[in-house]
């Protein structure tokens, strides 16, 4: 047999030497001559209704070289999900008229170096009329909250309807035939990448009337789809160059720095860096979105869970960006990788006037995955049955049919449990560990039955 | 807008900058000495991804102003690096895995030197104490400490 190369060697990273010598090239170690700096002019209030923008001052301050409103912004709208189809667009690059979370930028100073732009930033005056926000999904829901979104409401809208779902099988049924019935509410915070580097963007105009522009985002033409809608530029006027990502997890993926550095390089003719704070990155960066979850399962004595329903609500913030894509992976993925004939799933994306949430790492799945295999543990523990067993007796099997309409064809479930438990030294009882994905039987097959 | 001069030894050079007041050690390291191996993580203190030796100590250099290195001595992950090779620390973190992003880095590589050089071979509990003001957000804490490990092994420090 012929000796593998590769596979089973250890390979050093192709950026390994750069990263351990200070020479990989990050984003904010590119600089122009004759560069400036942008500091943004934030929301100190999560909502209000914009009078009055008084840049004159600003615009005065020695070592300034314009301030950006969003009078300045071709296309003032971000269209991060018109590229897969949703809508509508909901969140301005500017704000214009309101302000929806604190920390939403307003206007940007560019300026000959950063401590001027923030010397000049702190001297805008902004008139805002403070409204009431909106901070908690479930007072989001109730009639008598006030209605933040410009549409009316404050969920997204899936097929006309304020949730997207899930109808499977007869889930009161389920409960009706069930030995035991086992609730659970779920609560997650939303969560800080805190990447080590913060975002930062470096526009250059080109003398062809061209932008090159470097950027630490995580998806590269994805931001050169969205600048260029943005700005009413052809794509092929920007040349978008990415590079080595100082820490992304999924939150250098909403084109926050973008649009606006291009439009300062375009309206001074320079170069330009737009580089965030810790504070900003903290405060005005997307969040994995704050989660709460309630579960109610129907459990037959013998481990077979026959009903589960669940509601869920996604705190999306106060505008899309990832967010109703994000619930509808939730949807799918809150039933669990087990077996469940009677299933009804409502998720709401709700929208709040708190820092905007999107992607993270798995967003969705894994707020979804934490709630489910809590909930498999306190029904093994409501009917006496062993964890490991438990998921195993549920397990998906090839064949079985999804919630959702799709027929299982990669399960791995049970090998991954059967490998997990030697790896940790748990012997599984001989009919478990026999026990394989293609199997006909077990209590997958006897669901299907009785479904 | 006034300015002042300070003359210090950056990497064994005689050195002399003029910038603005309140620039900081970080600023005139990567923009006046165009010395960009030492990172910005948080400028507040907080992540020691600027971790650059001031007289061999680790100091942060976003909190250091630069008038404080007058006729000091800095030392940055450039300085310790051999034209065409590694120092031990990088090879040993270049072998080891440890950098993912490698955004914390320098900072990591530079803690790590202000260890061994005031203690060959530490054990693994030091040099996790040493590394404790060095963020890493990729959580790749076990393989830098593996990495440092090495090289305390390679100084002749036992297991311990």
């Amino acid at each position: 047999m012929k000796q593998l190369g590769i596979v089973g060697q250890s390979v050093h990273r192709s950026d390994g030497l750069g990263h351990v010598t200070g020479r990989t090239t990050f984003i904010d170690d590119i600089s122009y001559p004759h560069m400036l700096y942008i500091s943004m002019v934030r929301s100190p209030v999560a909502r209000g209704k914009i009078r009055s923008i008084d840049t004159s001052k600003a615009e005065a301050f020695p070592g300034v070289a314009t301030v950006i409103t969003a009078k300045d912004v071709p296309n003032n709208l971000y269209t991060i999900l018109c590229l897969i189809g949703i809508g509508p667009n909901d969140e301005p690059v500017l704000a214009e008229d309101e302000v929806m979370y604190e920390g939403e930028p307003i206007c940007a100073v560019v300026a000959e170096s950063e401590e001027i732009a923030r010397e000049a930033a702190s001297l805008v005056k902004l008139d805002i009329e403070e409204l009431e926000p909106v901070l908690d999904v479930e007072y989001a829901l109730r009639p008598e909250a006030p209605k933040i979104k410009k549409w009316g409401t404050n969920t997204f809208t899936y097929d006309g309807k304020d949730h997207c779902q899930i109808r499977f099988g007869d889930v009161e049924r389920g409960f009706a035939e069930a030995d035991e019935i086992v609730t659970g509410t779920y609560q997650l915070s939303p969560i800080e990448h805190a990447p080590i580097e913060t975002h930062v963007c470096v526009a250059k105009p080109e003398p062809d009337g061209r932008l090159t522009v470097h950027t630490n985002t995580q998806a590269l033409y994805f931001t050169l789809d969205n600048t260029a809608i943005i700005l009413k530029m052809p794509s092929n006027r920007i040349r978008m160059i990415g590079g080595t990502v100082g820490g992304g997890f999924g939150g250098k993926v909403d084109v926050l720095t973008e649009p606006i550095t291009c439009i300062a390089a375009l309206k001074t003719g320079r170069p330009v860096k737009w580089r965030w704070t810790r504070e900003e990155e903290t405060r005005c960066s997307s969040t994995r979105a704050a989660v709460k979850i309630e579960m109610t399962d129907g459990v037959m004595r013998d481990g077979r869970i026959v009903a589960r329903k669940v509601r869920s609500l996604q705190d999306a913030g106060a505008y899309h960006r990832h967010s109703p894509y994000g619930a509808m992976k939730h949807m799918v993925n809150v039933v669990g990788p087990y077996t469940i004939p009677n299933v009804w799933v409502d998720v709401y994306c709700v929208y709040t006037n708190r820092q905007p949430s999107s992607a993270m790492r798995g967003f969705g799945v894994t707020e979804a995955s934490f709630a489910v295999e809590v909930q498999m543990d306190r029904i093994a523990k409501a009917i006496g049955m062993d964890p490991w067993e438990i998921r195993l007796r549920n397990a998906y099997r090839n064949g079985d049919m999804r919630p959702f309409g799709k027929i299982t064809e990669d399960a791995t479930l049970i090998e991954t449990i059967q490998a997990a438990a030697k790896l940790v030294g748990h012997e599984l009882p001989p009919e478990l560990a026999q026990m394989h994905s293609n199997d006909e039987g077990g209590y997958a097959a006897a669901q299907r039955a009785t479904a | 807008m006034s300015a002042i001069t300070v003359s210090f030894t950056l990497n064994g050079r005689a050195t002399t900058l003029t910038v603005s007041p309140a620039t900081t050690l970080l600023t005139a390291l990567r923009e006046h000495a165009q010395l960009t191996a030492t990172k910005a993580g948080c400028s507040q203190g907080g992540c020691g991804s600027c971790t650059v030796l001031v007289n061999g100590e680790p100091t942060l250099a976003c909190l250091t102003p630069l008038a404080h290195v007058e006729g000091q001595e800095v030392t940055t992950l450039e300085g310790i690096t051999p034209v065409g090779g590694l120092h031990p620390l990088q090879k040993a973190f270049y072998d080891r895995f440890a950098a993912q992003c490698g955004y914390c880095t320098p900072g990591m590589i530079m803690a790590a030197k202000a260890l061994l050089d005031r203690n060959p071979h530490p054990t693994r509990e030091e040099i996790a104490a040493a590394l404790s003001g060095n963020l890493c957000r990729c959580t790749g804490y076990l393989p830098i400490l593996d990495a440092v490990e090495d090289v305390a092994r390679q100084n002749g420090g036992g297991e311990r």
